[in-house]
């Protein structure tokens, strides 16, 4: 079954882009992660997908319920942590958890109970005064607590220190064992790489890739760091060039045995050829526009 | 209910703060009122002669001496304005707030209908009115009980009426205008409640305009009138509540539809 399925998904602000003929599947069970800078369409996307904004055209559908017409029934089953974690002024943490709860007819006293202490969380305090990284922690049992069968989430590591993100990460894991499939938007792609098992990169208000991390990151261009004294200006293929004190570092989609004749001449200390790893094939997508790498 | 719940508890504070208000003036001027009834037979002809203040005021139309005339006219001003700029307050700010303190995207990604959230909205708008409402009643009785006077049931509480349809009136529109804003702003409420009273002034000072009792619910609210004929003009009541209820149906409408931002 598709937990999510975007067919053709538009939407205009005025004349403004926010998304064009966005389609995307996710399938039930799956850790999906959706990368793209800030201003792609990635928000767009989610907000549609929860019927906080209209489409212009298109449709989305999650567990096969279209968003519009089964609003309701769409957002029982979903839990959503927005990357601004904003909460009524006054309340305390605790009142704030009840009142999600309560707004989705749910006791979930004992797994609130849970989040909030693998988490760290002091329930007495007041919202107002909690730090950015402790209202994304509210977020998180607020998305959590009522075992959703789909949790969507927008950056939700920005201002979790590199501790509670890995404790964050490994609760989404256990969820994901479980059966929840997880919908990650970022901008971090060390995070989608180490988590996500799918992903679909966003430029512009489309879809440029979509398929497994693995597939995403493997391409024909490798890494190649070079220390010595080299140019390798005779060389095609060659991107991303960059000049250091010590040597020089590029991506190269070329024969690797043209690379090789052309280093052998020259006085080398030492070499590495690697994977590029996704961060510089999502730079790539981006910096050349043609959303292709060879 | 947990919504209703919700916003009640919001807004205790300020609900807390406007009844007590409203209900300590009112009360201050029951108080002072014997004082006033030894001093009035002289001031009276004065008040009563201050041409178009007096109008306005409806001043020409019933006696400060006369526990009624004097409540009627106090009354007007004191819950008339106090309550129609707390109803507007609360009604304009309902829906929008949720968009200014982004707080729209916890509630609305919630199973909860749109529609659900602008009833449960609207009814905890019109609780609120009511508490202050019922409050201030007590409070008035209490304080006219407490100088002695016989307490004028009727005027009294046809008075109150008239004021609480008038806030509800005001809470509607300013309701509907709600659903319009992004970030709510009190400064709207609290203008259209204003200018509301003044229409109605001005509606008083001249007759050529006096088709402005149609437009502002201070028309049919007019306590100089109402314990004069003692009965409530039931004609522009019922076109005020078609205002309130245009706001109303504009809220849902809009807020049903509306892309959060």
């Amino acid at each position: 079954m598709n937990a999510i399925e975007l067919r053709g998904l538009t939407k205009f602000y005025g004349k403004s882009r926010g998304i064009t003929d966005l389609s995307l599947t996710v399938k039930e069970g799956e850790f999906f992660g959706f990368i793209g800078p800030n201003g792609a369409g990635k928000s767009t996307t989610i907000r549609t997908l929860l019927g906080l904004i209209k489409s212009t055209s298109g449709s989305a559908a999650i567990f096969g319920k279209d968003t519009v017409r089964e609003k309701k029934n769409v957002l029982a089953q979903v839990g959503y942590m927005p990357s601004e974690a904003v909460f009524y002024p006054g309340m305390r943490v605790r009142e704030v958890i009840r009142l999600s709860a309560r707004l989705r007819k749910a006791d979930c006293a004992d797994e609130a109970d849970g989040l909030c202490r693998r988490l760290g969380l002091d329930v007495s305090k007041k919202v107002d005064a909690l730090s950015f990284g402790n209202r994304k922690k509210v977020s998180i049992v607020c998305a959590l607590q009522h075992h959703p069968r789909l949790c969507i989430l927008d950056e939700p590591t920005s201002g979790l220190d590199p501790l509670m993100q890995r404790e964050f990460f490994s609760i989404l894991k256990e969820r994901n064992a479980q059966g929840t499939t997880v919908f990650l938007s970022s901008h971090i792609l060390s995070e989608i790489q180490r988590n996500c098992t799918r992903a679909a990169i966003i430029r512009e208000g489309k879809v440029i890739a979509c398929d497994s991390v693995e597939a995403l990151s493997k391409t024909s261009a490798k890494r190649v760091h070079v220390q010595g004294e080299v140019s390798v200006s005779a060389l095609d293929h060659v991107r991303d060039l960059q000049q250091n004190e010590s040597g020089i570092s590029f991506l190269y989609g070329g024969d690797i045995d043209a690379l090789l004749r052309i280093l052998v001449k020259q006085k080398i200390s030492d070499l590495t050829i690697s994977e590029p790893d996704l961060e510089e094939i999502f730079l790539h997508y981006y910096l050349d526009g043609k959303g292709d790498i060879k | 209910m947990t919504m209703i719940r919700h916003e009640l508890k919001q807004n205790r504070l300020s609900l807390l703060v406007w009844t007590s208000a409203v209900g300590f003036l009112l009360a201050v001027c029951i108080l002072i009122f014997p004082e006033m009834k030894e001093e009035m037979d002289g001031v009276s002809d004065m008040f009563a002669s201050m041409g178009s203040f007096t109008e306005a005021f409806g001043m020409d139309k019933v006696s400060f001496g006369t526990l009624t005339g004097f409540y009627a006219v106090e009354c007007g001003n004191i819950l008339g304005l106090g309550g129609a700029f707390f109803a507007a307050m609360c009604g304009v700010s309902v829906l929008s707030k949720e968009e200014k303190e982004h707080t729209a995207e916890f509630l609305l990604t919630h199973p909860v209908s749109r529609g659900r959230i602008v009833t449960d909205k609207l009814a905890a708008v019109f609780f609120q009115v009511l508490i202050l409402n019922g409050a201030v009643y007590v409070f008035s009785i209490g304080s006219i009980a407490l100088i002695g006077e016989e307490i004028p049931w009727e005027e009294v509480s046809l008075l109150h009426l008239a004021y609480l349809l008038l806030q509800v009136e005001v809470a509607g529109i300013c309701f509907g205008i709600s659903a319009f804003l992004r970030h709510g702003s009190m400064g709207i409420g609290l203008g259209v409640a204003a200018v509301l009273y003044f229409l109605n002034l001005i509606a008083n000072i001249s007759d050529s305009a006096e088709f402005l009792r149609y437009i502002t619910p201070f028309g049919y609210a007019e306590g100089s009138d109402i314990v004069t004929n003692m009965s409530l003009d039931g004609g522009l009541a019922a076109l005020g509540m078609l205002y309130g209820a245009i706001g109303i149906g504009a809220a849902y409408v809009k807020y049903c539809g509306k892309d959060i931002g």
